[in-house]
């Protein structure tokens, strides 16, 4: 209801009421997240060192930042990192919900088990797998002591593994939320239909292939939106499994922003790799929101 | 999800069965061994896991490790133990999620409620702010909180959560109340209710499972972020991820993996028991709510 | 001036008009019923009079006090929803009473009134349980005694009977047309049902993209339809209306129409009016009550033609036997005694009273007679 000229009193409050209850949360919104992307993009054209400063210098920070070694290693790790990621994360979360869904004893004890890991805190995570892998007292040691004195497991202290570990960890902590968006979506499918095709003479793995899968697309498109926007923003499970390291490889974006710009102090550039992570998150979200919420209307 | 007495068309063989539950256990095995591997080594001795005994049950059972990740590790420069951390991580969580549901649920109100021009995209606004990566936002919070004084104080702390979590909370409440009969809110009108008499006494009762969707969200993930109180608490007032951190990773002397392991279960403590007393609420919240997905 | 004067009322969303220069005027005491398919703008119109949605031009007036931009709880209204709109959370005597408490009426006066209302309603036991343990007709009763305590200046009503089933729906339709009669309250009920408009109205609006097709008194809406779409809509099942051509015979117009083998059968008109349309093509709309066999026709009528045509489909229906056919090309029903002989594929002779016969021009589709 808008505001008309000769409303009485009660309906003009009533008009203006909710837009004030709405205004600090929008102002909150306008300033820190604006406000503050358009600060940290300003940064990224600026000589910014261990404080922002207003020096313009155009595209210097974004020349330099492609130019390191460092960054490269961190979008090759976000690539190997995120599509695993994603992939695993969405095929143990879809088999597990497929499984479970089967009229299961026991799932009302299974299901929790599955999701608890997405109550902890990546730190947490981190810091069980960190010494759960350790060559020097975790499986590779226990497995020693247990008469397999051949077995090798140090991918966490291994350059070329390291990354792996990341990903394992990860998709412990987040497949179990995946499983319950599918068992969900598979909860909501109708059964009349799956009848219809057991009638049309549909073996079980067509009727998935063919009927209940195809019908899952939200659920996998949701599961697809909020891993990759999880991967492109994990940071605390690097550094609480791996610190980065060992060396530099398992460095990704986010880990690399904080330390240019907090250790390094080349606030800078450490904005030009923000700005990137944002224009990457935003690629895959705006398309996503403008969909849901045009849909909503 | 209800219960397994779901109505399914599906059959299986026998042998396909028996393979779906073994597969279901080794995945509830492969969930539940990081768990098992804390628990077991946070009341041993340290030699017992350097020996290699990591798996294996304790032989000697103590508490020691428990007691001395609580009050006497070291943390940074000081013996505290994490106690003072996990007091720091209350002060910040408690007020901001109070304030973070209320100011969700109000928005949420409006959103669906009170509609006006613009409402959906000021909303699509909100909501891409719970997507952006916050590196984007470290540099300047960090000025904005030296210039509004509450630069590593806990306080401060609460306030950046609030300011990015009220894009979740909105989401959660806004779907909630967009099936909330709009009738309801019309005849309230008609009695003479106004805007926050029409919350209160229409609205808010019937907000229970929303209310605890939202509360248990901002709970586990402010209680869980390590990036802002990384970035943005001073050593006073460090929430607890970021003291297990630095407790684990301090370099000086013998790692006390058994003293870590505690450490460990006592940050991620206060989100699992919320888990475990009300995550049936969370779930069946989050389907009341007919949040996509 | 009327007691409820909606004068001109216009409703646009944007540059989408949805509501065209409505004009009624309803008396104290009237049950005005708005008609309509769903989209028509009546719920718009029901809304704008409650001050739920803001009037874009023109003027809604109560007792002659302008209602533009009085807030919905100030204008001395009440209003009964299609789902009842019972707060979940509050009992039956809170919700009845939630009015009142929100206007500042002291709790002892709330309880008298609340006791009363619910004495009328008999819905005495039910006041101290919540809305989710009570029947569909029970809510229905709550959300009136809602309505009844405020003792308001009109009532509104939003396709209140939609959620009930059939038989609770008739109910309840002689329930509200005792409570009107009764208490002589000012109503104005938005339906989609013209069954329910017919019983309940002392006039009746019938509504079609946004505007008001035809205001008058039940029955002279049914016997003389002001346009096409109120002959379809009103009345089930709907007018026949088939394409005929009027011709002149004996100095009287007739209306020639094509049974079901292509030969003409020659009605003629009770008026002389259509003369001037002689050899023109119109629309004829009969009533399907009015396709009888010989001996049921009425025999009131001063003017039964008679058709022969052969009968495609029966359908029984206990009270009456529906007979379908073809004329003028179309579907055309026949609504018959239960004991009229007929069959499949019979040639049959109806009798119709075309004292009831409606002419349409089939350009405008106007009415053009009687």
């Amino acid at each position: 209801m808008a505001a008309s000229a000769d409303a009485d009193f009660k309906t003009r409050l009533q008009n203006w009421i909710p837009k004030l209850v709405l205004s600090p949360s929008l102002a909150m919104m306008l300033v820190f997240v604006y406000g503050f992307i358009l600060f940290s993009v300003y940064l990224s054209f600026t000589d910014s060192r261990i404080l922002p400063s207003f020096g313009w210098v155009g595209w210097e920070n974004y020349d330099k930042l492609w130019r390191l070694s460092h960054w490269e290693t961190s979008l090759i790790n976000m690539g190997i990192f995120a599509s695993l990621y994603i992939v695993i994360c969405t095929c143990i979360g879809l088999g597990l919900a497929i499984f479970l869904d089967q009229k299961i004893r026991g799932e009302g004890l299974l299901r929790p088990i599955y999701l608890y890991p997405m109550a902890l805190s990546f730190i947490v995570t981190g810091t069980a797998w960190k010494w759960f892998l350790d060559p020097g007292i975790g499986l590779e040691n226990v497995m020693h002591t247990w008469g397999w004195t051949s077995f090798e497991f140090d991918w966490i202290k291994n350059r070329d593994y390291a990354i792996y570990t990341v990903v394992l960890a990860a998709v412990w902590q987040t497949s179990g939320f995946v499983m319950a968006m599918f068992l969900a979506g598979l909860r909501g499918i109708d059964n009349e239909i799956l009848r219809a095709a057991q009638m049309d003479g549909a073996s079980n793995w067509n009727l998935y292939r063919r009927i209940i899968i195809p019908q899952l697309r939200p659920a996998f498109l949701s599961a697809f939106v909020i891993l990759s926007h999880l991967a492109i923003k994990t940071f605390d499970l690097v550094i609480a499994l791996t610190g980065g390291g060992p060396g530099r490889a398992t460095e990704l974006p986010a880990t690399f922003m904080y330390s240019y710009t907090f250790t390094r102090n080349q606030m800078g550039i450490g904005a030009a790799s923000a700005t990137i992570m944002l224009m990457t998150i935003a690629a895959i979200m705006i398309p996503y929101l403008y969909a849901e919420l045009r849909e909503k209307r | 999800m209800s219960q397994a007495t779901q109505d399914t068309a599906i059959r299986t063989g026998r042998v396909t069965r028996t393979l779906i539950y073994l597969v279901l256990l080794l995945f509830g095995l492969f969930y539940l061994l990081p768990l098992y591997v804390m628990l077991v080594n946070s009341v041993k001795p340290l030699e017992e896991i350097t020996g290699g005994g990591m798996m294996n049950l304790p032989q000697v059972f103590t508490i020691e490790p428990w007691l001395k990740a609580w009050s006497s590790a070291q943390i940074g420069v000081d013996p505290t133990g994490l106690k003072p951390y996990f007091w720091n991580s209350i002060k910040m969580v408690v007020p901001a999620v109070i304030v973070s549901t209320i100011l969700g649920a109000l928005n949420g109100y409006v959103l669906t409620k009170w509609r006006f021009k613009y409402d959906t995209i000021l909303f699509g606004l909100m909501l891409f702010a719970c997507f952006i990566p916050f590196q984007i936002v470290l540099i300047p919070m960090a000025r904005m909180l030296g210039i509004i004084g509450l630069a590593g104080t806990t306080w401060g702390l609460a306030l950046v959560h609030v300011v990015y979590g009220i894009g979740f909370t909105t989401l959660y409440f806004r779907n909630y109340y967009a099936v909330f009969p709009t009738e309801l809110i019309r005849a309230a009108q008609i009695d003479g209710a106004g805007f926050f008499q029409i919350f209160w006494r229409i609205l808010l009762p019937s907000s229970g499972p929303i209310a605890v969707v939202s509360i248990i969200w901002q709970f586990t993930n402010i209680w869980n972020d390590f990036l802002f109180g990384a970035s943005f608490a001073d050593a006073n007032s460090q929430p607890m991820t970021v003291a297990l951190n630095n407790l684990v990773q301090s370099s000086t002397g013998v790692k006390e993996y058994n003293v870590h392991f505690a450490g460990a279960i006592l940050a991620a403590m206060p989100t699992l028991l919320v888990y475990i007393v009300a995550g049936r609420y969370f779930v069946r919240g989050l389907m009341a709510g007919s949040v996509k997905g | 001036m009327g007691f409820l004067d909606i004068d001109n009322a216009t409703k646009s969303y944007g540059a989408v008009e949805v509501l065209h220069k409505v004009d009624i005027s309803v008396q104290e005491g009237e049950f005005l019923v708005l008609v309509g398919p769903s989209g028509c703008g009546k719920s718009t119109l029901l809304n704008m009079i409650a001050g739920l949605e803001e009037i874009t031009s023109g003027e809604i007036r109560i007792k002659d006090q302008v209602m533009n931009g009085v807030h919905p709880s100030n204008r001395n209204i009440a209003m009964v929803f299609q789902s009842y709109a019972l707060y979940p959370n509050m009992t039956v005597g809170q919700n009845i009473t939630f009015g009142l408490e929100m206007h500042g009426v002291p709790k002892p006066e709330r309880e008298k009134a609340m006791q009363e209302v619910a004495k009328l309603l008999q819905i005495e036991q039910l006041l101290d349980r919540k809305p989710g343990q009570l029947s569909g007709g029970q809510r229905q009763r709550v959300a009136m005694g809602r309505a009844l305590v405020r003792n308001p200046d009109v009532f509104l009503f939003d396709e209140p009977l939609s959620n009930l089933d059939a038989k609770l729906r008739v109910d309840m339709r002689t329930e509200i047309k005792k409570l009107h009669q009764n208490l002589g309250t000012t109503i104005v009920y938005v339906t989609h049902d013209q069954i329910e408009a017919m019983t309940l109205s002392s006039r009746i609006a019938v509504m079609n993209g946004g505007y008001v097709q035809q205001l008058g008194a039940p029955q002279e809406i049914y016997d003389t339809p002001a346009n096409i779409f109120v002959a379809t809509f009103m009345g089930s099942p709907a007018m026949n209306v088939v394409p005929a051509k009027v011709t002149v015979l004996n100095g009287r117009p007739h209306a020639e129409v094509a049974v079901h083998d292509g030969s003409m059968a020659q009605l003629p008109f009770s008026q002389d009016n259509l003369a001037a349309w002689d050899g023109r093509e119109i629309l004829l709309g009969i009533r399907p009550e009015t396709i009888t066999d010989l001996d049921g026709a009425d025999r009131k009528s001063s003017n039964i033609a008679q058709m022969a045509n052969r009968i495609v489909v029966t359908e029984p229906a206990g009270s009456d036997t529906f007979v379908s056919m073809q004329l003028g090309g179309r579907d055309v029903i026949a609504r018959m005694r239960s004991d009229a002989e007929v069959a499949p594929g019979q040639d049959f002779n109806f009798a119709v009273n075309m004292e009831k016969a409606v002419a349409f021009d089939p350009e405008s589709e106007m009415r053009i007679l009687p």
